[in-house]
């Protein structure tokens, strides 16, 4: 049991999640508060990883690699957007599904090899040490609570929580502002927004965008413990960002937060429980793996059809068809 | 279903009878607001509206819409066919017709929210800027603001949101400024103030703070009308701002409506009820089939023997104009039905966009 | 005014309603695993059974003869770059399950050929650097699964590279519009269901091409080698079958219930990402993550002048020809079709001119699941199999031919299939790979920018 709790904490505060979180609030700015179907997160996150890895080994600096990432993806959020924000909702989350995964095809091709590294995709330790040279402190392990990890990775976990805020912070003062009240009339009746004298198409772009750079930023950061791996970044990285969005609740401004820390924990607890206690005759591992992602499918349908509001969302707000 | 119609009688009972009694122009005289506009003076408005000729497409002493060549096919079928229409600034228009006439196909071209068939020969003009080729937020910049049929208010945001996204020019919603508080606090707060002088006007002050999803229908259409006047626009466009509302609150709206224009707002309104149409308009435009086929103050459009053809087609031995089927709960109950199945075609249609 | 927004939770039914929807949903995973669970259990108790009778003939002067023995399985195939041409002198490294690595060299003939002694799942990887100039494998990693007894066979399909505007020839054009035109029957079967389900119900679903996937997967249970090894014919009828009946169930246990529900349509899309989310799992649960082939035969090919395809990809596309003109007939002629296109035409007057709108959306499910699986058992049979995430490709595709045909407008998927068929094979012409995909995207884009409504869509009166 003592395991299975160490693995829940674990993957409750590790970088990826905080990526997730970032994703997921991004996702939050585009479908909790504007109501767009992006079905394409992940092709932001890999678009930014991609810019942000392959312009590190191309020998920019941090910031540099960070402005270029995200300057990629704001190419990327107004290639889908234009065709596609005038038009129904579910043509938006059509493009975007494919782009995402066309964005992943491109990157794995064999042609691109000597670039995106192709389907091996890039390596962490080539675009790694921008990051890690900032650490403040040093080299060497520290033990905090029942976690030893080197210091990298601490300094690696301090910045990820530290963006999540920041993040979090920022989407609040947005969300208040009479532009977060745009969003939400956008969501809420387009037609009505136009009559009002508001530049729907605009503010929908701008939430497209916005939305996608936090993609981008969780795109970095997801790729930083690890390596940019096309092959993890595809429709399945989306659909998790959507189910603990919908977990935590779209629409509140620490649904995502809630939801990711959650979604993780839950997974962790699905895999290990099965691992412990069902022989593993019944379940090999790899199943058991397959099988938390069984029930995380199931999961984002019974949330959907049951509790649309998450964990802490306003329920009457979050009734999607008012 | 029959239509809610009442050519050329006068009403006989009901709240609305009651309240004024001998037909259009007698309520509402404000001795100070005629000070303001000449226009609130109904006698002035006679006056006025009394030297236009009657034909269709007839020139307005001072026009603030004029509208040219617009025509709007669906297939194979004409919906809207108007080569020439003026409305006149300062007084209430209505635009009657049968169902299927092309009324409100007709506000959706010249507010942006449709194109017409017709391309590059459309053209029309609001205080004399051209609004052809425009988009519908233009249209609502530009001081030419609308409802709509079935209400579109913002249902999972509070009645006050909803009110303030109806205000203009306000900093805070471009993206930039938005973070930066003090540059839009002064902005946000006169526009909070104003909506509260509307809300307490339409009576909805104490709901600022529900969900506008849970006002009943007539309240919606309210909310509407007042979220559209925060703008203070030049001219208002109704459309069937009675449609599906209570008739108990029929005689606030029509209040609300006589009020605007002596404040100096052009009105148009599309409407079925002709106790309405009669009661406050000084000017009325008859379509049908898409064609303006009359126009003319209201007792002689209704009076119209060619009109009232057109208009009543079978139900012309019918008198609908009972005001009985008003207060009769079944045929509210049928109204409301009726606006429902509008709005589930209406999504439908939504839907296939 | 007190009531709140109106809700139909309030109703006195809703806790009953919500115990049935989780029932419904219990028993669509269970219903998903069970169809899956059959056959991915049959290969353990199957293995003791016949072994194909001979070992696959090995190809002549192999250099490493192989004969699979009840201790013993081979791990094999031949490089082919088209049905004449093989390539001898490649480098392969297949990976054992427990991390060894062995490499093998393919003989003149193209054959290559390994004797294992443990079952499980075999990585087979192909050394670029030994293909000849301007060839390069569709997929350079295969997973084999490995049964003792018998041949494991490892397909690797290839594709030239782009070598510039030389590269250009009729004959390869020839047959690449060939592989575009069975490419774009196939996705019509599945593209008609799609757009028959938008029309009807609103709903854009994403979960469509697992339905695909799992008509691959289902006919390798029932025909595959590693299956109940029925023959082919009886296999793609019983597939059909089956998928249909999932779409059956499918409507009957969640879409219908969601619709009573008045779930909003955004909701409802939610849902089939959840499930096939879900369905792609269950695949991988029981199939894994490798490529399933329903007969690991070599085909047999037939050249009509530049153009060469096996048989069985003819077959293919005279089946497809025959299906999508039987449903075109269904629609334009029978009673059940002209009531089908009312409701996707317009559902509410439909409904009041007394057309039963639940049984044909039901049909229309039916239909579209059975379509769409008897193309996934068409694809895995011309292509290379399926995997569990085949699905992920197609969707584009078939988002794409719905699109450009017109969303909802069923001739209009037909006709939308077949040129993002041609357009995609033809990409290959000049451009490797997957960037046919974006080929796609591209055409989707230009689509909407130009003509939102679709080419045979028409342009719908607003407000």
């Amino acid at each position: 049991m003592g395991d299975i709790l160490y693995t829940m904490l674990q993957d409750a505060i590790s970088p990826l999640t905080a990526a997730y979180v970032i994703a997921a609030i991004g996702l939050n700015i585009h479908f909790g508060f504007t109501g767009l179907l992006n079905m394409g997160q992940a092709g932001f996150m890999l678009m930014g990883a991609y810019g942000f890895a392959i312009s590190t080994v191309e020998g920019a600096p941090l910031w540099l690699a960070v402005l270029i990432a995200l300057g990629a993806v704001t190419v990327f959020a107004l290639l889908l957007g234009v065709p596609t924000l005038k038009l129904r909702g579910d043509y938006l989350a059509i493009v975007t599904i494919s782009a995402a995964e066309i964005v992943r095809f491109v990157g794995r091709n064999s042609l691109l090899t000597e670039v995106t590294g192709g389907s091996g995709g890039i390596p962490g330790n080539d675009y790694r040490s921008s990051f890690t040279d900032l650490s403040p402190f040093g080299d060497g392990r520290t033990q905090i609570g029942p976690f030893d990890y080197l210091n990298s990775n601490w300094w690696l976990h301090l910045v990820a929580w530290a963006v999540v805020f920041a993040c979090l912070g920022l989407v609040a003062l947005l969300v208040r502002s009479p532009w977060g009240r745009l969003l939400r009339g956008v969501r809420e009746d387009e037609d009505a927004m136009r009559s009002l004298g508001k530049n729907v198409y605009a503010v929908k772009m701008q939430a497209l965008v916005l939305g996608g750079l936090f993609g981008a930023v969780g795109g970095i950061i997801y790729v930083l413990p690890s390596s940019v791996q096309p092959d993890g970044m595809g429709r399945q990285l989306t659909f998790f960002i959507w189910t603990a969005l919908l977990l935590g609740g779209a629409a509140a401004i620490f649904g995502p937060l809630l939801g990711s820390i959650l979604f993780f924990a839950a997974r962790a607890l699905v895999q290990t429980g099965a691992d412990t206690f069902v022989p593993s005759s019944i379940m090999s591992s790899a199943q058991t793996e397959q099988f938390a992602w069984i029930v995380v499918g199931i999961a984002l349908m019974l949330l959907v059809i049951f509790r649309p509001q998450g964990v802490i969302g306003n329920k009457r707000e979050l009734r999607f068809n008012a | 279903m029959p239509e809610q119609t009442d050519l050329g009688q006068e009403p006989q009972s009901g709240a609305e009878a009651a309240a004024s009694p001998t037909g259009p122009d007698r309520a509402h005289v404000d001795t100070a607001a005629v000070e303001a506009n000449p226009l609130a003076d109904p006698t002035e408005r006679k006056r006025l509206m009394g030297t236009v000729d009657t034909t269709p497409g007839v020139a307005k002493p001072d026009a603030v819409l004029k509208v040219d060549n617009v025509r709007r096919d669906f297939g194979g079928i004409t919906a809207v066919n108007v080569d020439h229409l003026e409305v006149q600034r300062g007084i209430i228009t209505a635009l009657i017709g049968p169902n299927g006439a092309g009324k409100t196909t007709f506000f959706n071209l010249i507010t942006g929210f449709d194109k017409p068939s017709s391309g590059r020969d459309a053209k029309w003009s609001f205080d004399g800027r051209s609004l052809g080729r425009t988009n519908a937020s233009a249209v609502a910049k530009a001081g030419m603001v609308r409802t709509f049929q079935l209400t579109k208010s913002l249902s999972r945001m509070t009645v006050m949101d909803n009110m303030l996204l109806g205000a203009p020019q306000q900093p805070g919603e471009r993206l930039a400024l938005s973070l930066l508080r003090p540059l839009w606090s002064k902005r946000e707060g006169e526009i909070r103030g104003k909506a509260e002088e509307l809300l307490a006007r339409f009576k909805l002050l104490e709901k600022k703070d529900d969900y506008a999803g849970s006002l009943s229908g007539g309240q919606r259409k309210l909310l509407e009308m007042a979220r559209a006047l925060m703008s203070d626009p030049r001219m208002i466009m109704l459309d069937e701002p009675m449609a599906g509302v209570n008739p108990a609150l029929t005689q606030s709206l029509l209040g609300h409506i006589q009020t605007l224009r002596d404040e100096g707002t052009t009105v148009l309104f599309v409407e079925h009820d002709m106790h309405m149409v009669r009661h406050i308009s000084d000017w009325v435009v008859v379509m049908a089939e898409g064609k303006v086929v009359a126009e003319g103050p209201a007792d002689t459009v209704m009076a119209d023997k060619a009109v009232i053809d057109a208009y009543l087609g079978a139900h012309h031995d019918t008198d609908l104009g009972d005001d009985a089927l008003l207060e009769d709960d079944s045929v509210v109950a049928e109204l409301e039905a009726e606006a429902e199945a509008a709005e589930a075609a209406e999504k439908e249609k939504e839907g296939q966009r | 005014m007190k009531s709140p927004i109106p809700s139909r939770r309030a109703n006195p039914g809703a806790r009953r309603v919500r115990a049935v929807g989780w029932i419904h949903l219990t028993g669509l995973a269970l219903l998903t695993s069970v169809v899956l669970g059959l056959f991915a259990l049959t290969p353990a108790s199957a293995a003791p059974a016949p072994a194909p009778a001979a070992p696959a003939a090995p190809a002549p002067a192999s250099p490493t003869f192989c004969f699979a023995t009840a201790e013993t399985a081979c791990v094999g195939g031949t490089l082919r770059l088209s049905a004449s041409e093989t390539v001898g002198g490649v480098d392969i490294t297949i990976t054992a399950p427990d991390g060894t690595e062995e490499t093998v060299t393919t003989a003149d003939t193209g054959a290559f050929n390994l004797p294992v002694e443990e079952e499980g799942d075999y990585g087979v990887v192909i050394d670029e650097e030994t293909l000849p100039d301007g060839v390069a494998p569709t997929e350079s990693e295969l997973t084999v699964p490995v049964v003792l007894g018998e041949n494991a066979i490892a397909n690797f399909q290839f594709e030239r590279e782009a070598t510039g505007a030389d590269g250009f020839s009729w004959d390869q054009f020839a047959q690449q519009a060939a592989s575009g035109i069975r490419l774009g029957l196939l996705l019509a079967m599945a593209s008609i269901g799609l757009s028959l389900i938008y029309g009807t119900t609103g709903l854009s679903n994403l979960a469509h091409a697992e339905l695909v996937t799992m008509g691959g997967m289902v006919a390798f249970f029932f025909s595959g080698a590693a299956g109940l090894g029925l023959p082919l014919t009886l296999g793609i009828l019983l597939t059909t079958l089956v998928c249909a009946a999932y779409g059956w169930a499918q409507d009957r246990v969640l879409w219908q219930p969601l619709r009573r529900r008045g779930l909003g349509i955004i909701q409802m899309m939610i849902v089939t990402i959840g499930l096939s989310l879900a369905m792609q799992y269950t695949f991988q649960y029981f199939v894994g993550a490798g490529q399933v082939r329903i007969t690991t035969s070599s085909p047999e090919t037939v050249d009509i002048g530049p153009v060469t395809l096996t048989q069985f990809s003819f077959v293919a596309m005279g089946i497809s020809i025959v299906v999508v003109a039987g449903v075109g007939y269904m629609l334009l002629r029978t009673r059940i079709g002209r009531a089908t296109r009312a409701v996707a035409d317009n559902p509410s007057l439909a409904a009041a001119s007394g057309i039963d709108v639940d049984k044909v959306i039901r049909l229309v499910w039916t239909l579209a699941a059975g379509l769409a699986g008897l193309s996934g058992v068409l694809y895995a049979l011309v292509t290379n199999g399926v995997k569990w995430d085949t699905g992920l490709q197609i969707l584009l595709l078939l988002f794409a031919a719905v699109t450009l045909g017109g969303l909802g407008t069923a001739f209009g998927a037909v006709v939308g299939s077949m040129v993002i068929g041609l357009v995609v094979e033809l990409t290959n012409i000049w451009l490797p790979g997957d960037f046919k995909y974006a080929t796609a995207l591209l055409i989707l884009i230009l689509i909407l920018l130009v003509r939102p409504q679709g080419l045979l869509g028409r342009a719908e009166r607003v407000g």
